[in-house]
């Protein structure tokens, strides 16, 4: 349609790809335990659910911050005129402090250097269009998720070239694979403005080693650009090896005077670790003040809510409740995680050993009909509409072997989890043994409509002669 | 092992073309006159003599009614015991759909702000990052880069940085004049369309703000009707900014864009949009909810996806669905807001009145649109900018000249009254009377501006950074005092 822009008629928002295909299809028919068993059970969404018991307790204890009192006067009025693109100091200072926390204390960050934005979403956009100019090009390793194909490339002309990483050394970065993107940007004639991680990775779930930050820190040196750090999920890091942040390398190599020091970015959001996507609570880090005063003014397109602002800033100022989510948030995506694991493991699918993140990195390389992704898209179909989990192929996920799944655990209740799990054994275990769990499921069902009908017909029983029955 | 170069190089070159040019709009002198109120604010006990803040478009009247309604409706609030249980699903809530129940109470809301007169369908409410963040996502779905807007001048400074500074998009300015009120005729919307031909501009749509910031007036029905139909023959769009809709004074109508497409006969809808917020009729800026609401299906579509990049928080759709539900509310607080616009539009009207001062005929808005053509020495902008310093300094009321709006004209100023108490209203005035009585007492009345003018203050610096000092006045720093979102202005208007 010639009326609208090539931004409105293209594609490049992604939005047609399989990763968010398995989720109209999910919408379509979710799973419900009681009202839609049958349904399909959503897998493909890196939420955390685990730990909101904890914050719902903690506004309890807190009726002021909740009824966005001070010191029992209400500041509802200066809320609702606070539009000021610096943010809420107090909130910025509890973001910086709870960033802090999320790293050992290794390392502080200065809230001046914070930028707010509408999420993480938000957040990645304002960097590019910071950035890199229209054709500009960042790398990025793969597989990575997939809305970065709409938040770093739709509406800011970017290009992203992919740093490919494969399981031959667990979809390691390295230093190979860095020069040969590199190299490939420039046969496309792109101009390669820095490389962005994510750290934990999505999809992986892996911390990104030391090693990989040390490469990563002198390929961006020696290329004389920008690193961008996405640590969305830097909270939910379970087990050894931990999380060490690029802002720890840069410390630790004492390079805070250096060039470098000044293109290395973070982007941060309390979607993942505090499970709040619906709050829109996004983080831009820079140690440019260039960078910093640029994304600020960009921020205006994307602000947050002053009362989210509000609310956040006294719940993170808390140090007592930020401690103890963090260890309690840990534990549980742990728990989950081992179970996820073992669930997988007597359906005798692997993963990639993980330490992070809310999914796993699931290997069914062993199901494909062949070694491509079409029978990778076969599979996936099979799993969706058949199975009845929405799970993301790792096409989607532009990782360059077929047969990789990210599988999500956080999202959902342990029963659910066990339903899925069990479905998954069944699917395994092949099409006798899937027909023998339908007729299970289906005797279940009969048996629950009997038991009801008893139940109605002892009720009318009263009423009757016994002959009548 | 690499080594790293031990100099810091503060290098802007590193950065994008966007990001170290002006396009954002801050770089302009006109910022000395924010920063001469953040340097001294008025407050009426601690800093009488302080800068009184003119140049800020915020309603501030009908606070206490918002405060009163969210006191009484704590379950409005997921972190209070009454609404709580609904604290987990609204926290994940980030469909960019957005809540059934905001967008219909928003719908609501658009139709009580237009007389009930047209019905707003719900499912064309997309969500966005204020109106701030729903004009650029309108410019990225209509535009390419390159293209161009018609805008009717004077306008809003900060479309220079909305509609232009990401998508790079141009604003082509459609002149108006005084001689008739400043309004958008058909022949300057064919001579702006011939102008953006001959500089080679695409012209995509034409942007109207009504009610007009800064003007205040209102778009009557035929004027209306020739806006629908000129874009309409041209096949380009048009963009109705009506965020200022329920700030009409008392009984003065606002018709919507939406009510006249109606009674055009084979109207193309496709090319109709209209842009919303809740920042200005009811006063909540903080919130950030802004609404792109299109005729077109397409558009629709797309700027729901763009949407993800400036979603309402989940935790303020809900509170604003409560809220615009309430409909008793709502009714109240509409007709209390317009009553107190008019009450406090008369006051300064009368005042400046009895000064001899002129101020353009509006109806609605949070400022009116003050003349001081007579008081310039020139008819220039440069004088213009002499007078608003002096304005801004000795004055010490910061008001917003028209050559920030591009006006087309020099001598114009805008002048908020929304956005202070009545004392405080009293002190400009006040100070406006003082300022006209000595100027009526020299004969030379531009030798004090002369003199101002050399001690000018230092400019604003590119890195707008507002820095937390102990010496600012504000309540424990909680809060900062200043609008993030000043105006963003050219030095000159363009003709």
């Amino acid at each position: 349609m010639g009326l609208l822009s090539k931004k409105a008629t293209c594609n490049t928002h992604g939005q047609d790809s399989s990763y968010f295909l398995g989720w109209e299809e999910y919408e379509k028919n979710p799973y419900d335990e009681i009202k839609n068993p049958d349904g399909i059970i959503q897998m493909g969404l890196a939420e955390n659910q685990l730990s909101f018991d904890l914050i719902e307790s903690w506004l309890a204890k807190n009726p002021d911050a909740a009824n966005f009192k001070r010191e029992g006067q209400s500041i509802f009025r200066e809320l609702a005129l606070f539009q000021d693109y610096h943010g809420l100091p107090s909130f910025k200072k509890a973001m910086a402090d709870f960033m802090s926390e999320n790293r050992g204390n290794r390392v502080s960050f200065n809230p001046n250097k914070l930028v707010l934005t509408a999420g993480a979403t938000s957040a990645n956009e304002t960097l590019m269009f910071c950035l890199a100019d229209r054709g500009d090009a960042f790398l990025l390793p793969t597989p990575y998720y997939p809305g970065f194909d709409r938040d770093l490339k739709w509406r800011t002309g970017a290009e992203i070239v992919p740093i490919q990483c494969t399981s031959a050394n667990g979809f390691r970065i390295t230093k190979s694979a860095l020069e040969e993107a590199y190299e490939q940007a420039q046969k496309l004639n792109l101009k390669v403005k820095g490389v962005l991680i994510t750290n934990p990775s999505n999809p992986l779930g892996t911390t990104t080693t030391r090693t990989e930050l040390n490469h990563l820190l002198d390929f961006i040196s020696r290329k004389k650009i920008h690193l961008i750090s996405d640590e969305i999920y830097s909270g939910t890091v379970f087990t050894s090896p931990g999380f060490i942040s690029v802002m720890e390398v840069l410390k630790d190599r004492k390079l805070e005077n250096t060039d470098v020091f000044d293109r290395v970015h973070i982007v941060y959001s309390l979607s993942k670790d505090l499970g709040l996507p619906g709050f829109r609570v996004g983080v831009i880090y820079s140690n440019d003040d260039f960078v910093v005063s640029a994304a600020t003014k960009m921020s205006s397109f994307g602000l947050i809510s002053s009362q989210t602002q509000y609310l956040l800033s006294t719940l993170l100022s808390d140090k007592n409740f930020t401690k103890n989510y963090l260890e309690e948030n840990q534990i549980r995506l742990k728990n989950r995680h081992k179970k996820l694991v073992s669930g997988l493991e007597a359906a005798g699918i692997e993963c990639l050993k993980s330490n992070a993140g809310l999914f796993c990195w699931v290997d069914m390389r062993h199901l494909l009909k062949s070694n491509t992704f079409e029978a990778e898209i076969e599979l996936w179909k099979k799993i969706v509409y058949e199975v009845k989990l929405n799970i993301s192929p790792g096409s989607s996920c532009h990782c360059n072997e077929p047969g990789w799944f990210r599988v999500c655990f956080a999202n959902m209740s342990e029963e659910t989890l066990k339903v899925a799990l069990d479905r998954l054994k069944g699917f395994v275990d092949g099409p006798s043994s899937t027909r023998r769990s339908q007729i299970e499921h289906q005797r279940l069902k009969n048996l629950r409509k009997m038991k009801v009908s008893n139940w109605v017909f002892r009720l009318s029983f009263h009423d009757r002669e016994p002959e009548e029955r | 092992m690499v080594s790293f170069a031990t100099e810091k190089k503060q290098d802007r070159n590193l950065l994008s073309r966007i990001a170290s040019g002006d396009g954002h709009g801050e770089n302009s002198s006109y910022f000395d006159g924010w920063k001469a109120y953040e340097e001294n604010p008025f407050h009426p006990i601690d800093r009488p003599d302080g800068v009184i803040q003119m140049g800020l478009a915020e309603n501030q009247l009908c606070g206490d009614l918002m405060r009163k309604w969210v006191l009484k409706h704590p379950e409005a609030s997921i972190c209070t015991e009454q609404g709580v249980n609904q604290f987990s699903d609204i926290a994940i809530f980030q469909d960019y759909h957005g809540l059934p129940e905001f967008r219909q109470a928003v719908a609501k809301f658009m139709e009580k702000t237009r007389n009930n007169k047209v019905k707003f369908d719900p499912d064309r409410i997309v969500m966005s990052g204020g109106a701030t963040g729903a004009h650029e996502t309108v410019a990225f779905c209509l535009a390419n880069p390159g293209d161009g807007f018609l805008v009717p001048t004077p306008y809003y400074p900060g479309f220079d940085r909305d509609l232009r500074w990401r998508t790079g998009v141009n604003l082509v300015p459609v002149t108006c004049h005084s001689s008739d009120g400043f309004k958008i005729t058909v022949e300057a919307l064919e001579a702006a369309y011939e102008n953006a031909r001959k500089s080679n501009i695409p012209v995509k749509g034409l942007l109207v703000t009504n009610p007009s910031n800064p003007l205040g007036t209102t778009l009557d029905r035929e004027c209306l009707k020739s806006l629908v139909n000129f874009t309409n023959d041209k096949g380009i769009h048009l963009i109705a900014d009506e965020i200022y809709a329920a700030t009409t004074f008392g009984q003065s109508e606002f018709i919507s864009v939406a009510e006249v497409i109606e009674e055009i006969e084979d109207c193309n809808r496709d090319l109709i949009h209209i842009v919303y917020s809740l920042s200005k009729d009811m006063g909540l800026p903080g919130l950030r909810v802004g609404i792109v609401y299109s005729y077109n299906d397409r558009v629709v579509q797309i700027a729901r996806k763009m949407s993800s990049f400036g979603l309402v928080s989940s935790q303020t759709q809900h509170l604003i669905a409560k809220m615009l539900s309430d409909e008793d509310f709502v009714d109240e607080f509409i007709r209390e807001s317009k009553l107190r616009l008019a009450a406090r539009h008369a006051e300064i009207t009368t005042g400046l009145d009895g000064l001899g001062i002129g101020w353009l005929k509006a109806k609605a808005g949070l400022f009116l649109w003050m003349d001081l053509r007579n008081l310039l020495k020139t008819a220039t902008f440069d004088s213009e900018t002499e007078l608003w310093r002096v304005i801004v300094h000795q004055v010490k009321l910061n008001v917003s000249p028209g050559g920030s709006f591009h006006c087309h004209e020099p001598g114009w100023f805008r002048v908020c009254f929304a956005n202070m108490d009545h004392k405080t209203m009293e002190t400009a005035l006040e100070r406006i009377r003082v300022f006209t009585s000595q100027l009526e007492e020299e004969t030379k009345p531009m030798a004090a501006t002369t003199m101002m003018a050399k001690k000018k203050k230092k400019c604003w610096q590119s890195n707008l950074r507002l820095s937390f000092s102990d010496t600012r006045r504000f309540d424990d720093g909680f809060f900062s005092p200043h609008s993030p979102v000043p105006p963003s202005p050219l030095v000159r208007a363009q003709t």
